[in-house]
């Protein structure tokens, strides 16, 4: 019996000791009209060596494209240690942090992944993660409004920049609760928001989300933004990438407050891409408003003996305690993503870190720069870019893409349906893992494509 | 000795050289944009990381380590051979927005995921993009609101939920926009029927039930309170986190349940990783179907060739909508695939009949070691619980001093003060995966808590003494907030 331990004579014992004849006589409070006989949508069992050649074989159906794709995900290298420390049992098969004095190793490593988050976005306290950055952008519109009694408004103005599938999802899981999300018009001639409507806005909106560096891999104005929010009692929050903050301005510093709640996506931190998670949500704030962070919060404090210790803290905002009224229903969160981050932020530094922002942003300008020689392609915008960069085709970017597919040359994300304004325009990353062999091959595809 | 923070190993001008890559100059990042301080992160080795962090884990008690019969939980072993294969370079690195033909593999393992969830639950379709249980929630209650607005039943906005509920099942129908009305349990464990007749009406959007309930007990009434809830035009929501005690045996879909959501990390053994992540799938009845959160895995045939393909907007038009940035924790369910491949047909309910063996066994090895049970003449699903307040009124130690001096004796304890209703709480759940040598150990360590206490109440109350640290004090940490490490100016 697969994991299942018990021998014949166990088992013929603990019956005994229950009084029970037969395993099926403890299932006798359920009524027998609705025990069932078979399962038959579910196939036999395969032994671990069957399972492992399905699984590798179907594994090689996915494998050995070259990825050019980024829009909110992104190919970094993942040090060895990171997964291989991340999967050990201690951390792998432990539940969430309930009993401290038994979870030391987990509240100690969330300590210090909120003490390296706080530090990066440059606000002063971090919960212990959400699901993703875009529930996580749901979570921070929710937090905003509950901490910005003063506004009457649930307006939440969105910069252009802010990916579209963040704002779906905030729909989704805000939008019961009335909140409303409207987007600024993009500049098409820069890719970044059009600042000027900020000044025709009617009642001012409750928060003003700025995703910097923008979905287009522009960057946003965002002293200005911030300094505009904050005159016009709006809350401000930022959408950020976490590797670029070793290199660009943290939240904190924007303008002259700082933004108030930063959060983003934490997959670029060591986690795999793995079809879209799990990844995890950051989410870092100003310690004035900790009481309306949704999720799990470590803090440290001392033992019956005066000794350091870690906990979770502040516990009455969680729906364990307060229940139809905290602030939020999360939770279970991201765990071992954020152990798995903590490790990979730890190994890098901040030189490493660094390095792999930088070197991504050179090796997208490249990329840039070899595509806008082919004939057919121009640069969308003359504005500077993080690493990922608008490029225009002379034709529709679907086939295109389905083309270069075929060489195994995942060439981007058609920004068709999110940005129609910008016409056939196709957003394109490539970070520290692609060689300047890498970038001729996808060259030489997209120019056989092209001259078809 | 406590383990330094990683800031304390840390000495400027340190690297791990290999793991990065060279800096560069050639950028072209704006000065006006860049930071000008140093944000804290450490610099160390690699070796010296890599001590700090298994230092770190062996300060935690996890299942491959210790018993760990947290109930409600479902702490059951996690096979290696998911982990394995969902880390399989096809898998790990594939980009979500990949195109389909090259995901055939991916999408396959998940259409069948969705027939398999859908044939254990007895529902009509799966969307598997809940990415933990309370937003499986989330969607659920969404879902239903989203049926009785499109039926033009806008004034629906209540939802039942029973006072042994999960927390996450009040908050979730606060951030649905709805209200909660709450019922009482009767003495026996079940949920008072004249009570819900009481509270049912034009304003039933639906009820949120666990079966069996967090009492560890069945639900004898369930086609009862249906009919009592389908009658008033409400619909019936399934938290699925104890699914583990019928798996094979019963499935909510013939209880009449019109939505429900898994627990993927606890039913079907994908690791809870210190606090997640978890995976909270949704399956649903005919009447919900076309509510379903996308994106969903279809699967296309023409000439002969099979195609695994993505519905979205345009296939669900009615859906509540994307809750995840891609498509929720698609490693989390790679893993789950596996093991309910590995398990099959057969094992399905061997885990239910398992489950429940170890539970009724050490329910019945605690009765006669004179422990109280909160329902002692209900069978135990695959968890019970065990009220210690006469303990407490005797020898004023309490469920939490057994809990405490539990992990002296290298066992996690049970869920302790849950469900609220019932006074110095233990909710056991040992799972199948369990031996019966371990569940004699448990019963034991139990029996000599309780007599340290006779003999020494203080001592006990004063646990734990062998762990990293001992009680924490949880007020300071509230009111003297420490939540990140600064380094000194």
């Amino acid at each position: 019996m697969p994991f299942i331990p018990h021998t014949e004579e166990e088992v013929v014992a603990m019956l005994g000791t229950i009084g029970a004849s037969d395993i099926n006589d403890l299932f006798d409070e359920i009524p027998r009209d609705l025990l069932i006989k078979d399962l038959d949508g579910v196939p036999d069992a395969l032994n671990e060596m069957e399972i492992k050649r399905l699984m590798q074989d179907r594994a090689a159906l996915d494998i050995g494209a070259k990825c050019f794709i980024g829009a909110g995900a992104y190919e970094h290298h993942i040090p060895a240690a990171v997964w291989d420390i991340a999967t050990r049992g201690e951390f792998y098969s432990a539940y969430t942090p309930y009993q401290a004095e038994a979870s030391q190793g987990t509240l100690q490593t969330i300590y210090e992944y909120q003490t390296m988050v706080t530090s990066l976005t440059g606000l002063d306290v971090s919960n212990a993660s959400l699901y993703d950055g875009a529930s996580g952008l749901a979570e921070a519109a929710l937090m905003a409004v509950r901490a910005n009694r003063k506004s009457k408004s649930r307006r939440v103005l969105l910069t252009a920049g802010v990916n579209h599938t963040y704002e779906k999802v905030a729909c989704a899981i805000a939008g019961s609760q009335g909140l409303e999300f409207e987007r600024m018009p993009l500049d098409i001639e820069t890719g970044k928001s059009d600042v000027s409507v900020l000044d025709e806005q009617g009642d001012p909106p409750v928060a003003v989300v700025i995703q910097q560096p923008s979905f287009l891999g522009t960057y946003e104005d965002a002293d200005a933004i911030t300094n505009w929010a904050h005159a016009n009692g709006a809350l401000v929050i930022a959408v950020v990438n976490p590797v670029s903050l070793a290199v660009l301005k943290p939240p904190g510093q924007w303008g002259e407050a700082g933004a108030d709640i930063a959060g983003g996506e934490g997959q670029p931190l060591g986690i795999p891409m793995s079809s879209g998670g799990p990844y995890f949500g950051i989410m870092t704030c100003k310690e004035k408003i900790v009481r309306q962070m949704p999720g799990r919060i470590v803090g440290r404090t001392t033992d019956l003996d005066g000794n350091p210790g870690f906990t979770l803290t502040l516990q009455a905002r969680e729906q364990h305690i307060r229940r139809s009224k905290a602030t939020s229903n999360i939770c279970t969160n991201q765990g071992l993503m954020v152990t798995a981050a903590t490790i990979h932020m730890s190994l890098l530094g901040l030189e490493g870190l660094a390095a792999v922002a930088l070197r991504s942003q050179v090796q997208t300008a490249k990329l840039v720069d070899l595509l806008t020689s082919i004939d057919g392609v121009t640069a969308a915008f003359s504005t500077p870019h993080f690493h990922e960069a608008v490029i225009r085709l002379n034709q529709p970017v679907g086939p295109v893409l389905d083309a270069l597919a075929e060489q195994d040359i995942l060439g981007g994300y058609d920004l068709t349906t999110d940005f129609p304004e910008l016409g056939n325009a196709l957003l394109i990353c490539a970070t520290e893992t692609k060689t300047d062999d890498d970038l001729e091959s996808y060259v030489k595809a997209l120019a056989n494509v092209l001259a078809k | 000795m406590g383990e330094p923070l990683i800031f304390e190993h840390s000495r400027a001008g340190r690297r791990a050289f290999a793991q990065a890559p060279l800096s560069t100059n050639e950028d072209n990042i704006p000065q006006s944009l860049r930071r000008t301080d140093t944000p804290t992160l450490p610099a160390v080795s690699e070796l010296q990381l890599v001590r700090h962090f298994t230092r770190l884990s062996q300060r935690n008690f996890s299942i491959d380590t210790q018993f760990y019969p947290l109930g409600s939980c479902t702490m059951k072993y996690n096979p290696r051979a998911c982990n394995s294969l969902a880390l399989l370079p096809g898998f790990a690195g594939r980009h979500p927005l990949g195109p389909e033909s090259h995901g055939q593999g991916y999408l396959a393992c998940m259409f069948e995921l969705q027939e398999m969830l859908q044939s254990v639950t007895g529902m009509k379709a799966v969307s598997l993009t809940p990415m933990a249980g309370a937003q499986g929630e989330l969607a659920g209650v969404a879902m239903i609101r989203a049926y009785h607005v499109a039926n033009g039943d806008d004034g629906r906005n209540e939802i039942i939920v029973p006072d042994a509920a999960h927390g996450t099942n009040p908050a979730t129908a606060t951030m649905c926009g709805c209200t909660v009305r709450e019922i009482p349990t009767g003495a026996d464990g079940d949920v008072d029927i004249e009570a819900l007749k009481e509270v049912v009406g034009p304003n039933t959007a639906g009820i949120m039930l666990t079966n069996p309930s967090t009492l560890g007990v069945f639900e004898r009434r369930i086609t009862e309170i249906a009919k009592i809830v389908h009658d008033a035009g409400g619909l019936l929501y399934y938290d699925g986190a104890n699914l583990n005690a019928i798996l094979g045996k019963v499935r909510p879909g013939d209880m009449g349940f019109d939505v429900i959501h898994l627990n993927l990390h606890k039913t079907f053994s994908t690791p809870h990783g210190g606090g997640g992540p978890g995976s909270g799938a949704v399956g649903v009845g005919e009447r919900l179907k076309p509510f379903l959160p996308i994106p969903v895995v279809g699967k296309q045939e023409s000439a002969g060739e099979t195609k695994f393909c993505w519905l979205s907007e345009e296939d669900i038009p009615q859906s509540i909508g994307r809750l995840s940035g891609f498509m929720g924790n698609a490693g989390v369910l790679i893993r789950a695939y596996v093991y309910m491949r590995m398990v099959g047909k057969d094992g399905m309910k061997r885990i239910a009949e398992f489950a429940t063996l170890n539970a009724n066994y050490l329910q019945q090895c605690l009765k006669d070691a004179g422990f109280q049970l909160a329902f002692p003449t209900r069978r135990a699903s695959h968890e019970f619980i065990v009220t210690l307040k006469g303990e407490a009124k005797t020898m004023n130690v309490t469920a939490m001093d057994f809990a405490k001096a539990l992990l002296d004796k290298g066992f996690h304890a049970p869920t302790t003060y849950f469900p609220l209703l019932v006074p110095e709480c233990l909710l056991i759940e040992p799972t199948e995966t369990e031996t019966k040598d371990s569940v004699d150990r448990f019963v034991d360590a139990l029996i000599a808590i309780k007599e340290e206490a006779m003999m020494d109440a203080d001592k006990v109350k004063g646990a734990p003494y062998s762990l990293p640290v001992r009680r924490l004090d949880d007020v300071k940490a509230a009111r003297q907030l420490d939540l990140a490490w600064r380094p000194k100016a």
